[in-house]
């Protein structure tokens, strides 16, 4: 489905965390439904003021009821400290949704859901859509100090274990330390790489199917430009149009 | 609208004066639900190349002021791939349908040529100015003599109507110009990226793999903008006008320097609906201004 543009309204911006912000805008575009995964190109700022490129942000939550859509991202660059000033009232451009996310009709049986930091932010509509279906994931989620956004997966899932690198919160160490994916038919993870990497590979120990939600830069955000091309084992791939999600295997050596 | 912003490009009445440019639009899908295509001139292809590329590895893309340096080299699915799978969809999209063509060696490109003019395409832009690949492209864009041969090899390979896509890198761009048009161009179009470099201070290494890749975007706009007006000088055949557009302003400075039509690149990456836009705000000057066609302005610039 190709992607869309279209100018938005904010209806509100919190603070959830120092530098994590949470952005909830209208989409009134009824015949698109964002899905897990996918993401939009967002910009706030004119076409000739910086940063040149807008900023690819993935579906923190589609709320079909409430016609609403949330980001959660981190404020870490020009492009993300304009999203940062936006007001309720505010307009933005929306350009998407773009992406093929996770594949939830095909995810039946005991499923992880692993995240990292802000790789955390598509994994809340991951376990809307799969909670959504009758199949409760557990939450596994690792984040260096600071933990954020915890409580709204807590309906959602079944069993959360967190850990933290500096041992603030939860276990302290690497998310790795917490997961068995022995017990699971599916492991869904989305993190920095490195984080990712080895999640898939303990996820090939134990045979366990994992997909993994990859992160480029980007330029067009929908397929055009060819800068986020990543190498898969079935040729090279756009993470924004053929990705973000893929099969840990096509895009890791494990 | 109530002006008329139809271009006649060498024997086809174009829609309107504003081409996506190519490496910047896909193959025109990607757009089909963002904005009406059927406003556009023409869409130009991706580079292709007579096998299909990877491209270059490392990033791709960095952002500087006003500008967009990057490094995809040629990474496409090959001519054949093309043909077969991607050029049936592009003639459906309701507007013309330029095949960029970049190369290796002379042979590949003439191959190359004489397959898209089989396979129906309305103009072939041939790409002798890519900086991201070291092979071919851009070695082609630097020497006249070089090009000239290039250029009449793929002429005698074609009977579609060739426009040749140049390089800013080039020794002489007006020489150059005229080199290309007396080896059987029909048309030009400038111009691509200008090479450039970034360095990335925390790793001390340059950004790119490559070192140089290709600056586009407003920054290189009024560079551009000179090298259409002395393009424009050199020769008699339609000329168009690319490099950092991102206005319907900046596209009616090309046209008054002498531009038959312009193409917008980067700016679709700016604003996704850019190439419908800046046909719009060409058209709002143009009301304005009680102008009611290009061909009222186009060149009036020139003394």
């Amino acid at each position: 489905m190709p992607a869309i543009s279209c100018d938005v309204k904010v209806l509100n911006q919190q603070v959830a965390a120092e530098n994590i912000r949470l952005l909830t805008v209208t989409w009134p575009v009824h015949e698109k439904t964002p899905r897990a995964g996918q993401f939009f190109m967002l910009r706030c700022w004119p076409v000739d003021a910086a940063p040149l490129l807008s900023r690819p942000i993935s579906v923190h939550r589609f709320n079909p009821v409430t016609a609403t859509l949330d980001f959660l991202y981190e404020v870490k660059g020009k492009g993300t400290e304009h999203l940062a000033a936006l007001k309720a009232g505010d307009r933005l451009t929306l350009t998407g949704p773009s992406g093929n996310g996770f594949p939830v009709a095909e995810l039946e049986g005991r499923v992880a859901v692993v995240g990292g930091g802000i790789g955390t932010a598509p994994l809340y509509q991951l376990v809307c859509e799969l909670d959504d279906k009758g199949v409760k994931p557990d939450l596994y989620l690792g984040f260096r100090d600071e933990v954020y956004g915890v409580e709204r997966f807590e309906a959602r899932c079944g069993r959360v274990s967190i850990a933290t690198e500096s041992g603030r919160v939860g276990t302290k160490g690497f998310v790795t330390a917490i997961l068995d994916p022995a017990q699971y038919d599916w492991v869904l993870c989305c993190g920095p790489e490195p984080m990712m990497k080895a999640v898939a590979a303990l996820c090939k120990e134990k045979d366990t199917p994992c997909l993994v939600s990859m992160e480029k830069k980007m330029a067009c955000g929908v397929g055009a430009c060819l800068g986020c091309t990543c190498h898969t084992h079935t040729g090279a791939k756009c993470v924004c149009k053929d990705g973000p999600v893929f099969k840990a295997e096509e895009v890791f050596e494990l | 609208m109530s002006v008329d912003l139809h271009v006649d490009l060498l024997g086809k009445r174009l829609a309107g004066p504003v081409i996506a440019a190519s490496g910047t639009f896909g193959f025109g899908s990607e757009y089909s639900e963002i904005m009406d295509l059927t406003t556009l001139g023409g869409i130009s292809s991706k580079g292709l190349t007579l096998n299909g590329k990877f491209g270059n590895e490392g990033e791709r893309l960095y952002e500087t002021p006003s500008g967009l340096i990057n490094s995809i080299g040629l990474q496409n699915p090959g001519i054949r791939h093309f043909i077969d799978n991607e050029l049936p969809a592009m003639k459906t999209l309701g507007t013309a349908v330029i095949a960029n063509l970049g190369g290796g060696c002379i042979e590949d490109y003439v191959t190359s040529a004489a397959m898209l003019d089989e396979a129906g395409v309305d103009y072939i832009e041939l790409n002798i100015s890519c900086p991201n690949v070291k092979q071919g492209g851009i070695a082609y864009g630097i020497c006249p003599a070089s090009a000239k041969e290039v250029v009449s090899q793929v002429r005698a390979a074609c009977k579609v109507p060739l426009i040749v896509k140049l390089s800013p890198q080039a020794e002489d761009i007006a020489r150059m110009s005229a080199a290309c048009v007396e080896a059987g161009a029909d048309a030009l179009s400038l111009v691509n990226t200008f090479q450039a470099c970034a360095i990335d201070l925390k790793k001390r290494r340059p950004v790119f793999n490559n070192i140089f890749a290709g600056l586009s975007g407003p920054a290189v706009k009024p560079i551009a903008l000179r090298m259409v007006w002395q393009a424009v000088g050199a020769v008699d055949v339609p000329v168009i006008g690319l490099g950092g557009i991102t206005t319907g302003e900046d596209a009616l400075e090309f046209i008054m320097a002498g531009a038959a039509a312009v193409q917008v690149g980067t700016a679709s990456f700016m604003d996704p609906r850019s190439c419908q836009r800046v046909t719009e705000e060409m058209a709002r000057w143009m009301e304005a201004n009680g102008v009611k066609s290009l061909d009222e302005i186009r060149g009036c610039a020139r003394p």
